[in-house]
């Protein structure tokens, strides 16, 4: 038996990481992302979890880097000043391999923006925001029941392969209303847990590829296993050692843990794409409209189809690339002056034209704006042919 | 079958609240619904809007870009929200802070929603479900079972009482109207 709520998209979110056994959020509440700290700060200590509301943001992902390492899931949710706030430690937790859940609910940018208006402008700060090379994950939701799944597989991720996930909404869906469907009790569903030592504490390195995952095993705090944390370049004792051998072992395996497995990593949706001639590439709250702006474009006899990106870092080479063999152009939909737009110009390598409708007025694209883009592409592709 | 509604008036007054009541009741009635709001970072004061879109099939894009239905609480609401409505919209005024709205052909009502409030609950606080009261009663867009079951599980305990009486004045005041117009 389910229930059948009314949640917004943040509101999902709780019940996501409750369900997936987040037991520990620390963090600084910034609208649009507030509710999540709210949310969390009501059913944490109902399910034996602790909130702690810190004096900033820096703090908030220290203490869910600190309680991951106390063997416990830990997430925090800020906006896009939060998130510039809490770069260096997101740093940490991909060099040190402790899983963890950002959420960044985006708003207008940059600074303090427009709190309560929408916007898709940290898309690439979610993947290169702090600094260094580094591999993370970053996942976008578009609907009310995708918050609530995907929070549950960011965790499910972040838990898997060691290292931070994001998960990057905007105030379209963050703050949005709409039909969830959740089970009575949470119980039932999987939770994924982080791979444990296998050897006694004596044998333990902490960054030791022992099975070929190249996913270090990961003891708790306190469960009588000792290693050490570091973000200077490290073996796999964990303790630092700057020798050109060490440090492209450690960057290789970090880069790999994720690319050898883009397969089970990286989803997309396809709507109306297969025969589609124009593909829109919209995420998150954007793809909202790309949905009605493609069923109007078919309504009118243009074939629209909508490619929507629900892991969007790693980006989905492979399928942006292979969209190209029936599409005759993309455009690609965003809720800024245009970032994800060059990556998928990068993976189309100009087989086909790709075409930019950026949008960044606070508000979200009409559908009928949308399709007054599509029409033009549709335009442009027969052009093109004469 | 797509209804869009749009509730505006001041930050504080409860549209949102009565948005979402909207949207529970049609869930409560089988239906789809969503609902997204617009508001400043002021917690009292500045123009609110709540939009809801009932339906049948599946809802992606969720605001509201032509009302069938605008609730307006405050002149400048009715200013700033009534652009896009036309002649197929209907209009509902709180006739104690609207003078002027921009109709283009739209039916008007005008109804005393926060003065009913304060005679049938003793608090202007009740206007908004009054005036959901109304909105339902004379677009019959959820089921009055519904909505009474929606307000019932979002109001504070203890206020059920009052909250039925804004309900039922709200019906009261469109069966009113509607008599008069027939």
């Amino acid at each position: 038996m389910g229930r059948v709520l009314l949640l917004q998209g943040n509101q999902a979110v709780v019940e996501g990481a409750i369900a997936a056994g987040v037991r520990f959020y620390g963090g600084y509440p910034i609208t649009p992302s507030t509710e999540i700290a709210e949310g969390m700060a009501k059913r944490l200590p109902e399910v034996g979890g602790k909130f702690m509301q810190t004096e900033d943001e820096l703090a908030g992902i220290g203490t869910v880097i600190g309680a991951s390492m106390g063997g416990v899931k830990a997430m925090t949710a800020t906006s896009g000043p939060g998130f510039s706030l809490k770069q260096e430690m997101i740093g940490l937790a991909c060099s040190a391999e402790i899983p963890c859940v950002i959420v960044n609910v985006q708003r207008v940018g940059p600074a303090t923006g427009q709190p309560t208006s929408p916007a898709q402008g940290d898309v690439m700060q979610a993947r290169w925001g702090t600094h260094g090379d580094h591999w993370l994950i970053a996942v976008s939701p578009s609907s009310v029941p995708e918050c609530f799944d995907l929070t549950r597989r960011a965790v499910a991720l972040s838990e898997t392969y060691r290292c931070p996930v994001i998960l990057l909404m905007d105030e379209i869906v963050g703050h949005m209303r709409e039909r969830i469907e959740l089970p009575d009790s949470y119980e039932h569903l999987p939770v994924v847990k982080r791979k444990a030592p296998s050897v006694p504490p004596e044998e333990y390195m902490a960054y030791a590829d022992t099975d070929g995952s190249k996913v270090p095993a990961m003891a708790a705090f306190g469960s009588g296993y000792r290693w050490h944390v570091s973000g200077l370049v490290h073996d796999e004792t964990g303790f630092p050692k700057g020798t050109p051998a060490a440090t492209k072992n450690s960057q290789d395996r970090l880069r790999e843990k994720l690319a050898k497995n883009e397969e089970d990593i990286v989803k997309a949706e396809r709507y109306r794409a297969d025969d589609a001639d124009v593909v829109v590439v919209a995420y998150g709250g954007a793809a909202r409209t790309a949905y009605d702006a493609v069923d109007l474009a078919r309504g009118a006899g243009i074939r629209a189809g909508l490619f929507r990106p629900i892991t969007i870092w790693p980006f989905a080479e492979r399928a942006i690339g292979e969209l190209t063999q029936k599409a005759k152009c993309l455009l690609v939909h965003e809720l800024n002056c245009g970032q994800y737009v060059r990556e998928v110009e990068r993976a189309v390598k100009g087989r086909v034209p790709v075409r930019l409708y950026a949008k960044y007025d606070n508000e979200p694209a009409t559908p009928e704006q949308l399709l007054a883009e599509i029409r033009k592409a549709a335009e442009g592709i027969k052009e093109g042919r004469q | 079958m797509r209804q869009n509604f749009r509730f505006s008036g001041t930050g504080g007054q409860g549209l949102i609240t009565a948005g979402i009541i909207l949207a529970e009741a049609a869930l409560l009635d089988g239906r789809l619904a969503v609902q997204s709001q617009s508001y400043g970072p002021e917690a009292r004061g500045g123009s609110s809007k709540a939009e809801v879109i009932l339906s049948d099939a599946p809802i992606h894009y969720g605001r509201v870009t032509h009302p069938d239905t605008l609730l307006v609480m405050s002149q400048e609401a009715a200013d700033k929200f009534s652009g896009d409505c036309d002649a197929s919209s209907l209009i509902i005024t709180d006739s104690l802070f609207v003078s002027d709205v921009r109709a283009k052909g739209a039916r008007r009502i005008d109804l005393p929603i926060t003065h009913t409030a304060r005679e049938a609950c003793g608090k202007p606080l009740f206007a908004n479900i009054v005036a959901l009261g109304a909105v339902v009663a004379l677009t019959r867009c959820v089921t009055t079972e519904a909505l009474e079951r929606a307000v019932l599980q979002r109001v504070p305990k203890g206020t059920e009482e009052a909250n039925r009486k804004a309900l039922a004045a709200g019906y009261a005041l469109a069966e009113k109207y509607e008599k008069r117009a027939a």
